[in-house]
């Protein structure tokens, strides 16, 4: 079968199994717990919604550049990609094998609402065991490494897991946060957040803003080529899990609430961190975007 | 129980703990070893600012270097829901309290969680569910996310949703249905001093992580044990 | 839900020689196909969980077409509807024989 080219490969528009096959060396995945094993959700039934084979998460092993790696991706259109009880248990299961395999990476495709609510309880507390996991693993020194840029964004407990990680690379679209732009409005009015305002949706969760505050370590265009390059590089300067990087982490986020603590907006801060045109921001092409960044110091450290 | 009525039985003899803007810091003796307590009190949300309050009294502890134990004393509202504390990297900064913890953990310190309130969504992952062992007091009440809420999101009448509850533990708040999953190791007997009990749970710590064995012999989690040790086991096999 | 099953029975087993393939996503208006080369040479089966009850004869005659057109003798085929519209199907089926067929 011709594999396709990952340069032409929307991040955004290719479904997990696109993502993984066109992400690795081709040929070298090896999937784990997969579809014909049929392991799908036991509590959806009771909603009357119908399942997925891999339960929306597809879990397993491959190369990239040569290096081995275990490699789990989120499929961001079944059920919002989030976490229900067997779908969370395949990613702690991998995490936890890798503590034996030590590959050179773990990598999480993350593309998720946060919990799914029809497995409530089960998802949010394997939300915890995948941090507690990706905890473990980085101290036994491997990097796990997110990668964000698909339809459902990161949201929820998927954020968090995001903050776990050793390192993140974001696209436009990648959106992370903890509470979504529906459910603050819903809770606290619209006049303190607008969800369909897209623009201060992306402003305020997007993948440049991140980059920019320090929330992720690489800002890349939507193809899959592009997030394979972050990643190489990413596993190559994962920060150690000790306290000298939680220290620092400390440090540096004490620092951003003294320093933008006050910003309404998310131009506010750029224009502190010293970006010249705060509003060019949201349209810049990436190059432009990356020579930005290169000039913001708080970009870019080893305190995660 | 108060927070005030729970330190009352764990230190006979009197503590330093203080709760300043609903946040729990200090101390106390535990059979003349000292213990260290980090919290939230009066179902506080935690935002970005709260969140570093927590995590530096964690890592001061890590830094004393005398691996006491923390004890997490919650009841918190869920994250702080603004937009403020989402564009101040809120992910990141939950994310670094349950890191400390974890941390604080693998740095040789037993770290017990203590529900005695309300705890949601993030704000429950950041802090209890980030302790080895987690336990609860009856009247506690955990959720992700309550009934009317889940209902507009998943487009069911509330009704129905609450005759489900009845039966269906995985996705129903309550302190029974967090304690079926796994997430809820113990509930505490109130009645009887808590020191003692605390004692126990740190002399008795779980090795690993083994909130998902439990969901399953308490039927709460019936699947993800066997799902988490299929993929472990088909990623160990060369 | 609704468990629909259809068993078929071809002129010739399906070309190619991989065992296994996967198409589509469990999402609205789309399905997921999943297709075993296990049965005789001379079979097919397709069953399907399907959210939108009441819809058995257009399943049946989306698959008949599908079985005339591709001949996926010893295939058995589990879809996962999320509310597909036929050509949505077809389509989906069609891939499906093709991936099989590499």
């Amino acid at each position: 079968m011709a594999l396709p080219d990952p340069n032409a490969v929307s991040w955004y528009e290719a479904t997990a199994r696109q993502r993984l096959s066109a992400f690795l060396d081709a040929g070298t995945f090896v999937e784990f717990l997969g579809p014909a094993e049929r392991r799908m959700s036991p509590h959806l039934p009771l909603f009357d919604l119908p399942r997925a084979f891999d339960d929306g998460i597809v879990t397993g092993r491959g190369t990239l550049d040569g290096k081995p790696v275990l490699i789990a991706a989120q499929e961001g259109r079944f059920m919002g990609g989030a976490f229900g009880e067997v779908h969370g248990g395949k990613l702690v299961g991998l995490l936890r094998a890798a503590l034996d395999v030590k590959p050179d990476a773990v990598l999480i495709l993350l593309d998720t609402g946060g919990v799914r609510l029809q497995e409530a309880n089960a998802g949010e507390t394997a939300i915890a065991e995948t941090m507690r996991a990706i905890v473990d693993a980085r101290a036994a020194g491997v990097p796990v490494i997110g990668l964000i840029g698909g339809r459902s964004g990161c949201y929820g407990g998927g954020g968090l897991i995001a903050g776990t990680c050793s390192r993140l690379a974001v696209s436009e679209s990648g959106r992370i946060s903890v509470s979504g732009p529906e459910v603050i409005e819903t809770n606290k009015g619209a006049e303190e957040f607008d969800s369909r305002d897209r623009a201060l949706v992306w402003r305020t969760m997007g993948g440049k803003h991140r980059r920019l505050i320090g929330g992720a370590d690489a800002y890349v265009d939507d193809s899959v080529s592009a997030f394979r390059a972050a990643a190489l590089d990413l596993i190559g300067h994962a920060p150690a899990f000790d306290l000298a990087t939680l220290d620092a982490e400390q440090a540096r986020l004490e620092s951003r609430l003294v320093r933008f603590g006050d910003c309404r907006d998310a131009t506010e801060i750029w224009a502190r961190l010293g970006v010249n045109d705060p509003d060019a921001i949201p349209s810049m092409t990436t190059a432009a975007f990356a020579e930005t960044v290169a000039g913001v110091t708080e970009a870019s450290h080893d305190a995660r | 129980m108060t927070l005030a009525e729970i330190l009352a039985s764990l230190f006979p003899d009197g503590h330093s703990v203080v709760v300043e803007n609903g946040l729990v810091t200090g101390g106390g003796s535990l059979d003349g070893h000292p213990l260290h307590v980090v919290g939230i009190d009066g179902t506080t949300p935690l935002g970005v600012d709260e969140a570093l309050t927590l995590s530096a009294a964690v890592l001061e502890a890590i830094r004393a270097g005398d691996r006491a134990p923390i004890l997490v004393a919650i009841d918190s509202d869920s994250q702080r829901m603004s937009r403020r504390d989402e564009l101040l990297g809120l992910n990141e900064c939950l994310a670094h309290l349950a890191k400390s913890l974890l941390l604080a953990n693998h740095s040789g310190h037993p770290t017990i969680g203590l529900i005695y309130g309300h705890s949601a969504a993030g704000a429950f992952i950041a802090t209890a569910l980030a302790t080895r062992v987690l336990a609860a007091l009856p009247g506690a009440h955990p959720s992700v996310m309550d009934l009317p809420s889940v209902a507009r999101v998943t487009k069911l009448p509330l009704d129905k949703l609450e005759d489900m509850a009845k039966s269906t533990p995985v996705f129903a708040p309550g302190l029974d249905n967090m304690v079926a999953t796994g997430a809820v190791h113990v509930v505490l007997d109130p009645g009887k001093p808590l020191d003692g009990q605390i004692r126990n749970l740190i002399g008795n710590l779980p090795q690993g992580d083994h909130r998902d064995r439990l969901g399953r012999e308490r039927g709460g989690r019936p699947a993800a044990q066997d799902v988490a040790a299929r993929v472990a086991e088909q990623a160990r096999g060369a | 839900m609704e468990t629909l099953t259809f068993r078929h029975t071809t002129t010739k087993p399906l070309g190619g020689t991989t065992s296994q393939a996967i198409t589509g996503v469990v999402a609205s208006g789309n399905l997921e196909v999943l297709l075993e080369r296990i049965l005789a040479p001379d079979s097919c089966e397709i069953a399907i969980e399907t959210p939108i009850n009441g819809f058995g004869d257009v399943w049946e005659a989306v698959v008949a077409d599908f079985v005339a057109r591709a001949q996926p003798g010893g295939l058995r085929i589990s879809i996962n509807d999320g509310g597909a519209r036929p050509d949505t199907v077809s389509l989906r089926l069609l891939q499906g024989a093709r991936l099989m067929e590499a």
